[in-house]
């Protein structure tokens, strides 16, 4: 018999529902894979067994009773610690927040409890989410389950959703939520063989997620297969009064509209995203992709997005910008860490405070961003960042008039080993080249798997949508998913 | 453009983030290289075009202006706002004197 936490978020569902293994059954089995890899692979920051437990007894309650199920009954997910959970530690793995119990819930995750999820803990991330490898958690790296085959050097699982990459890639969930302010979502997917989708801005509520940059954030599903993250993004995703920029719509019917059949559809491929000296086997994978959409009866043409080398510079003014101003809220005052020095005043309280508190990358992030928003340098940075984010919108506006999804690469390379990049900033923002463009625009965005390159490691490929057309994306995604037929996974180590 | 010493540490001050001489150096070079990379946006004729405001067409609400139209801040929240206070006193946030 196949292995419960081998199953996918739909055929746990279904298997719950239809009594071939009670809730409980699946949620014993999740608890247990967590606890024997947290060891090595820290991909959580905190574990919480008994919400899971708590949350399938109910739902087993439920089914005995006749009453209705949830759309997600039964099905144990990781929790990105980056959404508040009411009574449970959230810290945006930052020192800061360590020890913050939030006495409410985020929007996203109590959707999620209302569909019948239940929580098997708070996944790692990189510091405030800022950072492509992980490795800027104050709980430490996450180790991505995937080594090179005759290699133990541990590779980094992506960022800043890594905890939720490598914690599904390793089945100790079937699926798990992430944040997405540049690539988060997708990068990590790309690492660790694995689907997830960055939907149109303000499609999932921001209440109760630790702000970033508000613009560009966005949470979405991560999990093994084009269809899971369908069927939990209808559960994540819905108005919510309480966000000034959640969209009022109603939320589609994302699963039910699957189809991987392109006919009638046409794929750009930006010609700006052939990088120079791209990956050989990035560029061999984007041409197969290209191929499996002609076969699923898609139409490809070349397009242009004149303002593509832009968008990373733009990015990192405006995110760190925003980043400036949202951390500003950290103060020693009223949550998280203080440190108050002998003799102290409140100034000095708050700049010890804040010394202390946040790791170098965020605090060069604050910096960078509190020195594009000061007098005499706003418009220079600022101002002409918002404007070039305007030309990069409007490159994919005329894109959309000749085509209906865009396909890139995910990332322009496999997963690198932990301590690679760490040291150069710059280097290690490179690696959001081709995610960073739909971000700005607001667009939604998917990475699928695609295959393996010459060392055994994953690449994805990357699907950019028209805003609200998440259908689109996730079809042309299922098309490459049928084709691509990805089933290699990390062979178990841990 | 680039920073100096004087300058980052004018930052960090106004960020409210101590810094030591010792991290004050490392981080010059640092975000001067962050700073001559973003430079390039210099280079884009952005003639007409306005900064981008919104990435997906909305408009703000007003929402009833009336108490407790959403629960969580309807007031008489009073212990759960300040659970996570690391030195809430007497029902207020504790600070340090800031009267000289």
């Amino acid at each position: 018999m196949t292995e419960l936490t081998d199953l996918s978020l739909c055929a746990i569902r279904d298997g719950v529902a239809g009594g071939a293994f009670s809730a409980v059954e699946v949620a014993g089995a999740f608890n247990d894979a967590v606890a024997a890899a947290q060891g090595a692979l820290n991909a959580f920051v905190v574990t919480t067994p008994e919400k899971a437990l708590a949350a399938a007894e109910a739902v087993d309650a439920d089914r005995a009773a006749g009453r209705p199920l949830g759309r997600l009954a039964g099905v144990p997910i990781g929790m990105k610690d980056l959404f508040a959970t009411k009574g449970v530690q959230t810290t945006a793995a930052s020192h800061i927040l360590e020890g913050f119990v939030p006495p409410y819930e985020s929007t996203v995750s109590q959707k999620l409890w209302d569909a019948g999820a239940g929580m098997l803990g708070k996944l790692n991330l990189d510091q405030f989410a800022m950072g492509s490898s992980n490795e800027t958690s104050y709980f430490g790296n996450v180790v991505s389950p995937w080594r090179k085959p005759g290699s133990e050097a541990a590779l980094a699982p992506g960022g800043s959703s890594g905890g939720s990459s490598a914690a599904i890639a390793a089945r100790l969930c079937p699926a798990a939520t992430g944040t997405d302010t540049g690539g988060s979502i997708r990068q990590p997917a790309a690492f660790t063989g694995i689907s997830g989708i960055k939907p149109t801005y303000g499609r999932c509520s921001r209440w109760g997620v630790v702000a970033f940059a508000s613009s560009l954030d966005q949470a979405g599903p991560m999990a093994r297969t084009v269809q899971d993250c369908a069927v939990m993004l209808e559960a994540m995703a819905g108005f919510d009064p309480k966000d000034a920029t959640s969209l009022e719509l109603p939320v589609p019917a994302w699963e039910a509209g699957l189809s991987a059949d392109l006919r009638g559809k046409v794929v750009g491929i930006p010609r700006e995203y052939r990088i120079d000296g791209i990956d050989a086997d990035v560029a061999a994978s984007w041409d197969a992709g290209i191929a499996w959409l002609k076969d699923a009866g898609a139409e490809v043409v070349e397009i242009s997005l004149p303002h593509t080398r832009y968008a990373l510079p733009t990015y990192y003014i405006i995110a760190p910008a925003e980043a400036s101003s949202n951390l500003a809220r950290y103060d020693g005052v009223r949550y998280g860490l203080r440190d108050l020095p002998q003799g102290a005043g409140l100034q000095e309280m708050y700049a010890a405070t804040r010394a202390a508190g946040f790791g170098p990358e965020v605090k060069r992030r604050i910096l960078i961003g509190t020195y594009v928003l000061s007098a005499g340098f706003y418009d220079a940075y600022y101002t002409q960042a918002q404007k070039v984010r305007a030309l990069i919108a409007r490159d994919f506006e005329e894109a959309f008039k000749v085509c209906d999804v865009i396909l890139t690469p995910t990332a322009p390379s496999a997963a690198f080993a932990l301590g690679e990049k760490s040291s150069d900033p710059l280097e290690m923002y490179l690696n959001d080249v081709f995610s960073v463009p739909a971000s700005l625009a607001g667009l939604p965005a998917m990475s699928v798997p695609a295959g393996l390159n010459r060392d055994g490691l994953p690449l994805g490929l990357h699907l950019i949508g028209r805003p609200l057309d998440e259908q689109g994306v996730l079809n042309a995604g299922l098309a490459i998913e049928q084709r691509a037929a990805f089933s290699a996974r990390p062979a178990r180590w841990w | 453009m680039s920073v100096t010493p004087e300058t980052v540490a004018r930052i960090a001050a106004l960020a409210r983030i101590k810094v030591t001489e010792g991290e004050l150096a490392a981080m010059v070079p640092e975000l001067n290289g962050i700073l001559a990379w973003v430079e390039q946006l210099g280079e884009v004729d952005v003639s007409g075009v306005a900064p981008m405001t919104a990435v997906i067409p909305n408009t703000l609400r007003l929402r009833a202006d009336v108490v407790g139209a959403i629960a969580e801040t309807a007031g008489d929240r009073r212990d759960d706002v300040l659970a996570n206070a690391p030195a809430a006193e007497h029902g207020f946030f504790g600070v340090p004197k800031v009267i000289e």
